[in-house]
């Protein structure tokens, strides 16, 4: 009995022990964003100037809007080509579904610069000039295995007999899928999207070898500040990342909870 | 609509894969294995035997297994602690240990670099409390450091997925059959959890091994790791065969990892998501 409960007390204080490591930098970027002195070890007193000045700041503000467009459409336009292509492997014997399969999972399980390099190396064979339109493409790549794998599960829990019965009892194949495949496999493909839309989000490697000069995402914009010296209007900018996260996934959290319930 | 046309849904997919995954892994064998010129060459690969290269290498593999083993370490009993509070899929308690790998990659690796620096945050207060100071910024232990933040949850996920099939009956069998608590964890408990162990291991190694961005932040300029060399070589070196025929070299590593994976966690239980 005592033994247990020693064993609950060590259990608690290793968990808030890896809390205090996981948090104790975010909380620095966070305190950090409101210290009105520019030097890092010195507290000047609380500011909210730094939030000011990023929202003044060009640059920031074009990265922001360029890794929010560009997770938008590479996760929107993965979702489409993944969600169809899943339906289509469905459908396939084993020996090509198996090779299909495969393929897939080597950008997932590749290295991010191998990735990188490889597309880079291929859009400047292909002719293509490295922009945005390199971003978004090499975005989808990776995404669109995401998409599939959060698919996939869900395609193979539906019967196929509800398919046919709607067929028999007049459905077109368009109306068929829309109105009985599609509402069982929407979770996976909403869940694929998300995934895909944070995935891209948070990338650097690959979109730092596939991006070409003249155009920035906030992560790609951080690299290259942080080699000239941070200023702490990325502080504040991380700051409200993190905020953003924090409710969006609190809120995502909730939401999933309640339909749980019901 | 009958079972040809279905398949024809796959189409764009494929040539998406074709054009953008296969074609372009392709051209890193070519450039790889080529000179400039276009005549065949293996010098490309073997320039991973030249001094400077072979060290990176090694420094590389000898800093992603440090940080392996260091993350398992931490992973495995936080994982084994999460399963004991019987907490239900989606609960907070696991919520707020995924929250910090949404945060951006290089804003993490940043606040490493604020908190460890010379006049930075830890010194400050040891400084304060009359402490020696830490002086590891730029230096490999920064590094691992920075390794095992950005890659512990890639251990801890596949691992608590795992530890979370485990039937409860099991581990009471083996405690009614006079098992004590080490000896369940060690005959029954770290068994069954190979797959997520493996899958872990792999998931920490692979992008520990091939860094440039956690090197480059908190190793200053001072610490050249595979993934360093490769890197410039793309981006101001411009020798690309070179980059191409270390990156093969890469690949080599990859390839093992995978093969682990295929070996050991054969129905991917570690690798959902």
């Amino acid at each position: 009995m005592i033994y247990s409960k020693i064993r609950k007390v060590l259990g608690n204080i290793y968990l808030v022990f890896i809390l205090i490591f996981l948090y104790a930098p975010i909380a620095t970027l966070v305190i950090l964003s409101f210290n009105s002195s520019k030097s890092r070890n010195r507290w000047g007193g609380f500011t909210f100037d730094w939030y000011g000045e990023l929202f003044k700041s060009a640059t920031i503000m074009a990265a922001f809007r360029n890794t929010l467009v560009i997770a938008f459409l590479s996760a929107l336009i993965a979702t489409i080509i993944g969600t169809v292509a899943a339906l289509g492997i469905n459908n396939m014997r084993k020996l090509p579904k198996t090779a299909v399969m495969a393929v897939n999972n080597i950008p997932m399980l590749n290295a991010d610069i191998v990735t990188g390099i490889s597309l880079m190396l291929g859009f400047i064979a292909f002719g293509i000039s490295l922009g945005f339109k390199t971003i978004l493409i090499s975005h989808i790549t990776f995404n669109i295995p995401y998409v599939i794998l959060s698919v996939m599960p869900k395609l193979k829990q539906t019967e196929r007999v509800t398919y046919e019965a709607a067929l028999d009892l007049g459905a077109t194949p368009a109306m068929a899928f829309f109105k009985v495949v599609f509402p069982d496999i929407f979770p996976g493909v909403i869940s694929g999207f998300l995934l895909a839309f944070t995935m891209s989000l948070d990338d650097f490697i690959i979109t730092h070898f596939t991006k070409g000069a003249g155009i920035n995402t906030i992560s790609t914009l951080v690299y290259s500040e942080v080699r000239r010296g941070i200023k702490p209007s990325l502080y504040a900018l991380s700051t409200i990342i993190f905020g953003t996260v924090l409710i969006l996934l609190i809120v995502s959290n909730i939401a999933q909870n309640k339909i749980k319930k019901k | 609509m009958n079972k040809d046309l279905r398949k024809i849904l796959a189409f764009p997919y494929i040539i998406w894969m074709i054009g953008f995954t296969i074609i372009p892994l392709s051209l890193i064998f070519i450039y790889g294995l080529t000179t400039r010129d276009g005549s065949f060459t293996f010098a490309n690969v073997l320039s991973i035997f030249t001094r400077d290269h072979f060290k990176a290498l090694m420094l590389s593999i000898a800093l992603s297994i440090i940080s392996t083993i260091i993350c398992l370490i931490m992973a495995f009993p936080l994982a084994l602690t999460l399963k004991g509070k019987k907490l239900n899929k989606g609960s907070l308690i696991v919520f707020i240990f995924i929250l910090p790998m949404w945060m951006n990659f290089l804003l993490r690796t940043l606040a490493w670099l604020s908190l460890l620096e010379k006049n930075g945050i830890i010194n400050t207060v040891l400084k304060f409390m009359h402490l020696p100071g830490l002086n590891i910024i730029n230096t490999p232990a920064a590094i691992i450091l920075g390794m095992v933040y950005n890659y512990l949850p890639f251990m801890v996920l596949p691992i608590y997925n795992v530890l979370e099939k485990i039937d409860d009956n099991t581990i009471n069998a083996a405690r009614d059959l006079g098992a004590n608590t080490l000896q369940t964890i060690i005959k029954v408990i770290i068994p069954l959890s190979i797959p997520g162990i493996v899958s872990g291991i792999t998931m920490v190694f692979v992008p520990a091994l091939t860094t440039f961005v956690i090197s480059n932040i908190l190793g200053g300029s001072k610490v050249l790791l595979i993934g360093n060399v490769i890197e410039q070589e793309f981006t101001k070196g411009s020798n690309w065969n070179l980059g191409s025929g270390l990156s093969l070299i890469m690949m080599i590593f990859i390839l093992i990892s995978m093969a682990f994976i295929a070996k050991y966690d054969k129905d991917g239980e570690g690798m959902s998501v």
